[in-house]
């Protein structure tokens, strides 16, 4: 039976057009209609060591970067030994350089020999173009409409015409090679389909085009993987639209000058990664103290210390929860797709604007760095809040920047408004901002600033649900696993399991009436996270007070659905 | 800057908050020499944003009737960098000590100088941790004996002028606390000053380091024919010197970090969501 949906990954050596290769046929399938999902790696390292890069196409929404490769293609020797085990019994197939790989027999597989080596250097005199000969051999094989990828190198080399020239020629030997000398024996199609107008968007792009809707037009950072990309967008898009972009000398200046900004009256985010968001930490408390806001994004990455850069770790909750000295409010939300981390981008921005507190945006190495198809986002349903300022009578009878409110959210006045001098002060404070009695202001202000959860809390809606509606197993998530947990929650039910997942996007405060409905209505909680202490399970179980089942995995690589789905089924068949 | 239109006087720069320095610290003549540049400058109070690190010295914002910010111990530089970007339109001061400026915040101090933001920062020196009660600080000589150097210190000072001169900024002098009329005059010309000002201030700690008289002794003023525009003649006045120089070492014209930025700004564009997710698809 033809297929169409297909998990193809990529290996070879960093700097080899791996990646660009898997990127490039991403693309042209979005374009053909198809809904994709990748997922990469690569060494820390400029050039040399192991990259490689999954992509998942189908024709049906893709939620996660599946779980067997059906299509294994190895650069190298390399690539070949370390990702065999995934490839598919029943379907296989392995596209190889027979001048390096000598595979052993697999039964059903199907193999491609192909010699990308020889045709890039002896046929095309152009060894770089080995990545684009491997990209016309997979359209060639799959059925890929080709004009989308010639559109593609077109456009990526139009300013450089020789380049642009030979890598025409390598799409096009490669396309030759699979019409002449491959015979289609696997099942396998890209044939094109409807063409819906769908975006590839990387999570970091998502991030960055969410940021700038919700009004942000200040924006510094320090270069760190996976967050740089962030910055280097918002370096090329801020000064055209009258904002400005700072590379700062290091995360602790970056966040004081988003501070800065804030204060002034301008919106403003950061993004970094764990070592990053340590250094920015005193600053998040001055952020909670004197009430400016601030939108700190935190691309995880496995750590300790400076850790494995390119690899994702689910690692930094506990830090963005409980990081800090003191206590302050702070707002922590973590997206669970490419196309939530647009919205939830916004969400962050409102909130902080809103509450006048710092938000912690937990994205990760696998959500920046991972493309998804997205229809374009609804813009109209984009909402945009901003922080609430004194008015002319609050100004003329001795404005309280700190005023004492129900809500605990005071009028923010920005520099430039006459009558609405205050200090923003580290310092405790009164409600004029005035640090001489703090024992008595701490008292009534500690609570001041917390109410302003409480008020959150209460207006937090319920986060999406999956699965059966009368589940008696109930799977609870947070940020970029969500896909794969959905994915592993419906193929239970598809089995006749009785299970749900609620995925809240809110992690602080936590949206605990909806929590506490879902669990209260399950026979048994299951938490699964990449990392390895079971950082949301303790907070659940701090919270809740239930004991969860926990699942957890380190390592620096992403769920699969598949993996999940068994531990589920053990759980559920009682093991 | 913006000037205001019924004129001020140094009182309404005044907040109704006391200082808490101890009497005779030499902060207060910053403080008052601040009040009066301000009035000289006629600049509307809520125009002006005082920023401040942590220490005695960095307590001036709240006893300044203008907008202010008392960060975090070293990290105003950062802060107002921000408040400079994003609002050009403000005026903006940064007041510390020389721990909060020249040792917890060093690394911020070069890049700021060399960014040349349009902004004035004003280092009250007085050799030693005032708030954390009497450490050695980055500019105390060799030798000084204090509660962290209970042998006499052995590290080289600091010396802050020279490293402003270093770090590119393009307006550099030295005022004291003991010569009020010359610190105001000092702070009215590093406002008007477009690009990095930077001002230190020998201000004495009365209470655990009281050079009065080793300072009375032996302050001069620059001699009258250094140009200050000539930038080698500064960097050797900079150089220790048997006499502490007061006055301008250098001045020089460079363009401004905040309006280079904006040099994009006749091509300024609403952002167009829409058109923006349209180079994904
Ligand atoms: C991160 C951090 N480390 C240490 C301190 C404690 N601390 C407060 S002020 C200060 C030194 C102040 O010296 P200086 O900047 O020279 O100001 P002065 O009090 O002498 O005016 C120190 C070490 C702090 N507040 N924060
Ligand atoms: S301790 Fe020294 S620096 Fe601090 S207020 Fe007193 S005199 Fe001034």
């Amino acid at each position: 039976m033809p297929k169409s949906e297909i998990v193809i990954r990529l290996g070879g050596e960093g700097g080899e057009g791996v990646i660009s290769t898997g990127d490039i046929f991403t693309l042209a399938s979005a374009r053909t209609g198809y809904h994709v999902f990748t997922f990469r790696t690569y060494p820390a390292e400029i050039k040399g060591g192991h990259a490689w890069y999954q992509v998942r196409v189908g024709p049906r929404p893709v939620l996660s970067m599946g779980d067997q490769v059906d299509v294994l293609v190895a650069f190298n020797l390399e690539a070949y030994e370390k990702h065999k085990h995934l490839l598919n019994t029943e379907e296989g197939v392995l596209i190889y350089d027979p001048d390096e790989v000598t595979p052993e027999p697999r039964p059903r597989t199907v193999f491609y020999p192909i010699p990308f080596n020889r045709i890039a250097r002896q046929d095309l005199n152009f060894v770089r173009g080995k990545n684009v000969v491997v990209t016309g051999v997979l359209a060639g094989l799959f059925g890929l409409d080709p004009t989308s990828l010639t559109q593609f190198i077109t456009q990526r080399y139009k300013r450089r015409a020789e380049l642009l020239d030979q890598n025409l020629k390598a799409l096009e030997a490669g396309l030759n090679y699979a019409q002449k000398n491959l015979t289609k024996a696997d099942p396998y199609y890209l044939t094109p389909t409807e063409r819906v107008g769908r975006l590839v968007m990387s999570g970091n792009d998502a991030i960055v085009a969410g940021a700038l809707t919700a009004g942000c037009r200040f924006y510094a950072g320090y270069p760190i993987t996976p967050a740089s990309e962030i910055l280097e967008l918002m370096a090329q898009t801020l000064p055209r639209l009258g904002g400005t972009s700072l590379q700062a000398e290091d995360e602790i200046a970056a966040i004081g000058a988003v501070l800065g900004a804030s204060f002034a009256g301008v919106k403003a985010m950061t993004a970094t990664s764990g070592p990053g968001l340590s250094l920015m930490t005193e600053f998040m408390g001055w952020s909670g103290m004197a009430e400016v806001p601030c939108v700190i994004v935190d691309a995880q990455r496995a750590g300790p210390s400076t850790g494995m850069p390119t690899k994702l770790e689910q690692g930094d909750l506990n830090h963005a929860l409980f990081g800090g000295h003191g206590e302050f409010p702070r707002i922590v939300i973590a997206p669970g797709s490419v196309e939530d981390a647009f919205w939830q981008i916004i969400n962050a921005f409102n909130l902080a604007e809103k509450y006048q507190t710092p938000v912690i945006f937990l994205s990760d190495q696998s959500l920046s760095h991972r493309t998804e198809s997205l229809l374009k986002p609804d813009l109209s349903k984009v909402k945009v809040v901003d922080r609430i300022q004194p008015t002319a009578d609050d100004l003329a009878n001795g404005y309280e920047r700190f005023a004492i409110t129900e809500t605990g959210i005071s009028p923010m006045s920005i520099p430039g408004t006459p009558g609405g001098m205050y200090v923003a002060p580290g310092l405790e404070h009164d409600e004029k901002g005035h640090v001489d009695n703090p024992l008595a202001s701490h008292e009534k202000m500690v609570p001041k600033r917390f109410r302003k959860l409480e008020t959150l809390q209460k207006e937090l809606e319920a986060p999406p649900r999956y699965g059966a509606p009368d589940a008696r197993i109930g799977v609870i998530g947070w940020g970029s696993t969500e896909g794969a947990i959905r994915e592993a929650v419906e193929r239970c039910v598809a089995k006749g399991m009785k299970v749900a997942a609620l995925h809240p996007k809110v992690l602080n405060p936590l949206p605990e009436k909806h929590l506490e409905q879902f669990i209260s209505s399950m026979d048994m909680v299951i938490v699964p996270e990449i990392n390895y202490t079971g950082q949301f399970a303790r907070y659940l179980r701090s919270v809740f007070g239930i004991p969860v089942v926990r699942i957890n995995k380190w390592g620096g690589l992403p769920f699969t659905a598949g993996e999940i789905q068994r531990k589920i089924e053990e759980v559920v068949n009682g093991r | 800057m913006v000037v205001s239109a019924i004129p001020l006087t140094a009182k309404d720069y005044k907040s109704e908050v006391k200082p808490t320095w101890c009497p005779g610290c030499g902060d207060f003549a910053v403080l008052s020499a601040t009040y009066k540049a301000l009035a000289d400058l006629q600049l509307r109070p809520e125009k002006v944003v005082v920023v401040s690190g942590i220490g005695c010295s960095s307590r001036i914002p709240y006893f300044c009737n203008t907008y202010g910010t008392h960060t975090l111990h070293g990290r105003a530089l950062p802060v107002a960098t921000g408040i400079k970007m994003a609002r050009p339109d403000l005026t903006v001061v940064v007041m510390g000590g020389d721990g909060d400026l020249f040792s917890i915040g060093a690394g911020h101090f070069p890049h700021a100088a060399r960014r040349n933001l349009d902004i004035l920062t004003v280092c009250m020196d007085n050799q030693t941790y005032g708030l954390t009660k009497a450490q050695y600080s980055p500019t105390s000589f060799v030798g000084h004996k204090s509660k962290s150097s209970p042998y006499g210190t052995v590290e080289m000072p600091m010396n802050p002028v020279l490293m402003a001169l270093a770090s590119g900024a393009s307006w550099v002098a030295r005022g004291y606390s003991g010569r009020p009329k010359q610190l105001q005059e000092l702070i009215v010309e590093g406002i008007r000053h477009k690009g990095f000002a930077f001002l230190h201030v020998q201000s004495p700690c009365t209470e655990f380091h009281n050079t009065y008289n080793y300072y009375d002794a032996r302050v001069q003023d620059i001699p009258k024919d250094h140009d200050p525009t000539d930038y080698m003649a500064a960097i050797r006045l900079a150089m220790p010197q048997e006499k502490t120089l007061l006055g301008v070492f250098y001045r020089s014209e460079r363009p401004v970090y905040e309006e280079r930025l904006r040099a994009f700004e006749q091509i300024k564009v609403e952002f167009d969501p829409d058109e923006f997710l349209s180079r994904y698809g």
